[in-house]
């Protein structure tokens, strides 16, 4: 019974909370948060597709900097192969990686290596986990960031080159960094991305802006691994429908042609 | 047993006339699809029907089959869409079709409403077909409300505790009410199972309604853009070919409209934050409904303030569902006996400004209350706007509309439509006229 009226308790109180944030909407940060500009991308319009090349190298960067903290949950090692992995690098890939399964005849559960059927493994068994070793901010799944933002794209690219030291009147709490573009201006992940810091297997330059470049052509396909049939289909899709209303419109014209409407 | 006492009454040949015979199914079509007589002279507007009933089928169909592979558990639901959106064959498509298909079934259902209160299609004879419509759409919000809270992201999570959260303003019985739509003490898993059941069920009460709404269209016969009744064969086309075929027109210009969003922008109408799973402790910076919520959302913000004993909360839930049940009592408050607004100077002008007003609410609804309405002018806040414009909104329904019924001086309406159409006096129309008809 004390359970169920405290638990009520919380709920009225999320209930109230939620309607004053309904109320007066805008729960204005310290820091406005900058908009992100507009990139030109390989992905963008009804002809765009993966950037192959780069989204290889994103997935580099991903591998030896992002995956310690950020987990990749939606995406399947196998789905790489859609990126132009073959097969024997995509069991390489999957082979770093460690899954739980089981139990065992025994009973156990037990580590075994990730096969490429398996999804992205995650480096925290849990949401504390993630928090307790970040400071107290979980950082998200990163299967999805492209489309969890207004901005997209755009957004990851100017977020994670957008790192800079904190103005002089501005007040950061430890463990915090600065980045015009987050929410409130202080972010918990600290920059992430250093020049050269990974040595690209295709002999790239591994600048901040392209590995950033990179990982966002990643992410971006990672979060929309279907866009490419998508546009193609559409295109065929779109395509029939014009000639078919352009063809009914024409019959239409005819048969009216002989009454006054 | 021989069919032969029942020949008579069958159309067709063969099995048709068996059929027919026993179950006068085809006889049905028909006479309601086929010969049904349709004034001559419908616009474009007049596709909106058709396009609608293929929307909800549309809807049907895809929703059966996310049906299939979605799961109504918080701890699988978020997972299960995503699962169809990459592992499903074509799974991508039908959520994308069904997504965008709920954006524009609002974007159909509120054309219809407009070209309806613009051309008088409220006015009598068809105040029941007029009523049905809105019951159709309040179910089609309660639709996709509840539908919106499937994937379980964050916005389908904080939507749905802010507005459930709205009963509880209701005297006496409030609380009770939200814990019955939760199903415990906060949104959670009772509530999304109660959702995705009701979910599944109030389209088909839709469909249920909407042939209630067709057979009442179809006792009434359709209003036209003169809104001048049908005298005889002269103003009149049969349905089938002529508006069959327009209707094919107006459906396949809709879809290709539909297909490009679906296919080229697919989250164009979306909200990026319903793209991270639900997280019942972490409240976003700004919680919106969809497009098609925010003109009411708007209203039910702007009451901010206790009227009487009302609290500032109670008024706002009134406000928001009077503006939709205002609609209800239109065909009583406008008694102008002129229905197409062709022919009514006044109500013309208050037609595109309540338009007008209506979309500012939409702006008002999906912006922070305290921003200001102009950069750089801090008094004028975007609650002030929606106190205006809420004040309009029900002003026209309740004051404007009632006095233009005694004041406004109509143009003179055309004798019949063939009249109009034909530019002189179609033979044998005049003398036909109903009183209805003259201003
Ligand atoms: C040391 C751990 C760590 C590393 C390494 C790291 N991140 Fe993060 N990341 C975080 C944390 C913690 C947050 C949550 C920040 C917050 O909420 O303040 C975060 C948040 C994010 C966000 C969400 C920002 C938002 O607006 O919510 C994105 C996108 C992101 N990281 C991308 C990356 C990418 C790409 C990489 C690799 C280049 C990377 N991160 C490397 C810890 C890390
Ligand atoms: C008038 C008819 C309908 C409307 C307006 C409607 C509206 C919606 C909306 C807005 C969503 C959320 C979409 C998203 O953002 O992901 C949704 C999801 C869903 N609907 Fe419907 N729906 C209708 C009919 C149906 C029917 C008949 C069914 C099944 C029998 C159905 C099954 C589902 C399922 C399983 C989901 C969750 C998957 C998803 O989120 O994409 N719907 N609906």
């Amino acid at each position: 019974m004390g359970i169920v009226s405290t638990f009520r308790h919380t709920a009225a109180a999320a209930g109230l909370a939620a309607c004053a944030a309904l109320i007066s909407t805008s729960v204005q940060a310290a820091g406005e948060a900058k908009d992100p500009e507009n990139q030109d991308w390989h992905f963008e319009g009804i002809f765009g597709t993966v950037d192959r090349a780069s989204a290889q190298r994103g997935l580099q960067v991903y591998l030896e900097v992002c995956s310690g903290c950020h987990g990749l949950k939606q995406v399947a090692y196998r789905n790489l192969a859609e990126l132009g992995f073959t097969e024997a690098e995509v069991k390489a890939i999957a082979a770093e990686f460690e899954v739980e399964d089981g139990p065992n005849d025994d009973g156990e559960m037990f580590f075994r290596p990730a096969i490429a059927s398996d999804r992205f493994a995650s480096p925290f068994p849990n949401e504390q986990a993630a928090k307790a070793a970040n400071n107290g901010a979980a950082p998200p799944d990163l299967s999805l960031q492209v489309k969890a933002h207004p901005g997209g794209a755009d957004y990851i690219y100017a977020l994670l080159t957008g790192y800079e030291d904190p103005p002089a009147d501005k007040e950061l709490s430890p463990g915090l960094a600065y980045n015009a573009y987050f929410r409130g201006n202080a972010i918990a992940m600290p920059n992430p991305l250093f020049e050269d810091g990974v040595e690209y297997t295709d002999g790239t330059q591994a600048t901040v802006e392209q590995m950033a470049w990179d990982v966002t052509n990643f992410m971006q396909w990672a979060a929309e691994p279907t866009m490419e049939t998508r546009k193609q289909i559409g295109f065929k899709v779109v395509l029939f429908l014009i000639i078919l209303t352009a063809i009914l419109y024409a019959a239409k014209r005819k048969m009216w042609s002989n009454v006054d409407h | 047993m021989s069919a032969g006492t029942h020949q008579s009454g069958g159309m067709g040949t063969g099995v048709v006339k068996w059929i027919d015979s026993r179950l006068p199914v085809f006889t049905y079509l028909q006479k309601e699809y086929a010969e049904f007589e349709a004034p001559r002279n419908f616009n474009w507007f007049w596709n909106f029907g058709a396009i609608l009933t293929f929307l909800l089928v549309m809807m049907i169909m895809t929703g059966i089959f996310l049906a299939m592979q979605y799961q109504p558990n918080t701890a699988l639901a978020f997972d299960s869409v995503e699962r169809i959106m990459r592992d499903v064959n074509y799974g991508w498509l039908l959520r994308y079709l069904h997504a965008n298909g709920a954006t524009f079934f609002f974007i159909a259902i509120y054309i219809h409403i407009f070209r309806g209160m613009y051309y008088g299609s409220y006015k009598a004879p068809r105040e029941l077909l007029w009523m049905l419509g809105v019951v159709i759409l309040l179910l089609a919000m309660a639709t996709a409300f509840m539908g919106y809270v499937l994937p379980w992201g964050q916005m389908s999570f904080w939507g749905a505790t802010v507005i459930t959260n709205l009963f509880s303003a209701i005297p006496l019985v409030g609380d009770s009410i939200v814990t019955l739509l939760w199903g415990g003490f906060s949104v959670d898993n009772p509530t999304l199972n109660r959702f995705f059941a009701l979910h599944y069920l109030l389209p088909f009460l839709i469909f249920g309604v909407v042939i209630l709404h067709v057979i009442a269209l179809h006792v009434t016969g359709s209003n036209n853009p003169l809104g001048v009744d049908p005298k005889g064969p002269q103003d009149t086309l049969p349905f089938h070919p002529y508006y069959t075929m327009k209707d094919s027109v107006g459906l396949a210009a809709f879809v290709t409209i539909m297909a490009a969003f679906v296919f080229f922008a697919p989250n164009f109408f979306g909200e990026p934050e319903n793209y991270l799973e639900a997280a019942p402790l972490n409240t976003p910076a700004h919680i919106v409904p969809e497009w098609y919520f925010l003109p009411f959302f708007a209203i039910l913000r702007s009451i901010d303030f206790d009227i009487l004993f009302i609290e500032a909360k109670l008024g706002g839930v009134i406000a928001m569902f009077a503006a939709i049940f205002v609609l209800f009592v239109l065909p009583w408050l406008d008694r102008s006996p002129v229905r197409s607004a062709k022919f009514r100077p006044v109500y013309k002008w208050f037609f595109w400004i309540f338009l007008i007003n209506a979309v500012i609410l939409g702006y008002v609804g999906g912006k922070p209350t305290d921003a200001p309405v102009f950069s750089g002018v801090e008094g004028f806040q975007i609650i002030h706007l929606g106190y205006i414009t809420t004040f309009w909104y029900f002003a026209h329904f309740l004051i404007v509309i009632p006095l233009l019924g005694i004041f406004e001086r109509p143009k003179p309406v055309p004798k019949s439509i063939s009249e109009a159409v034909l530019g002189g006096g179609a033979a044998g129309t005049t003398a036909t006229a109903k009183p209805m008809e003259k201003a």
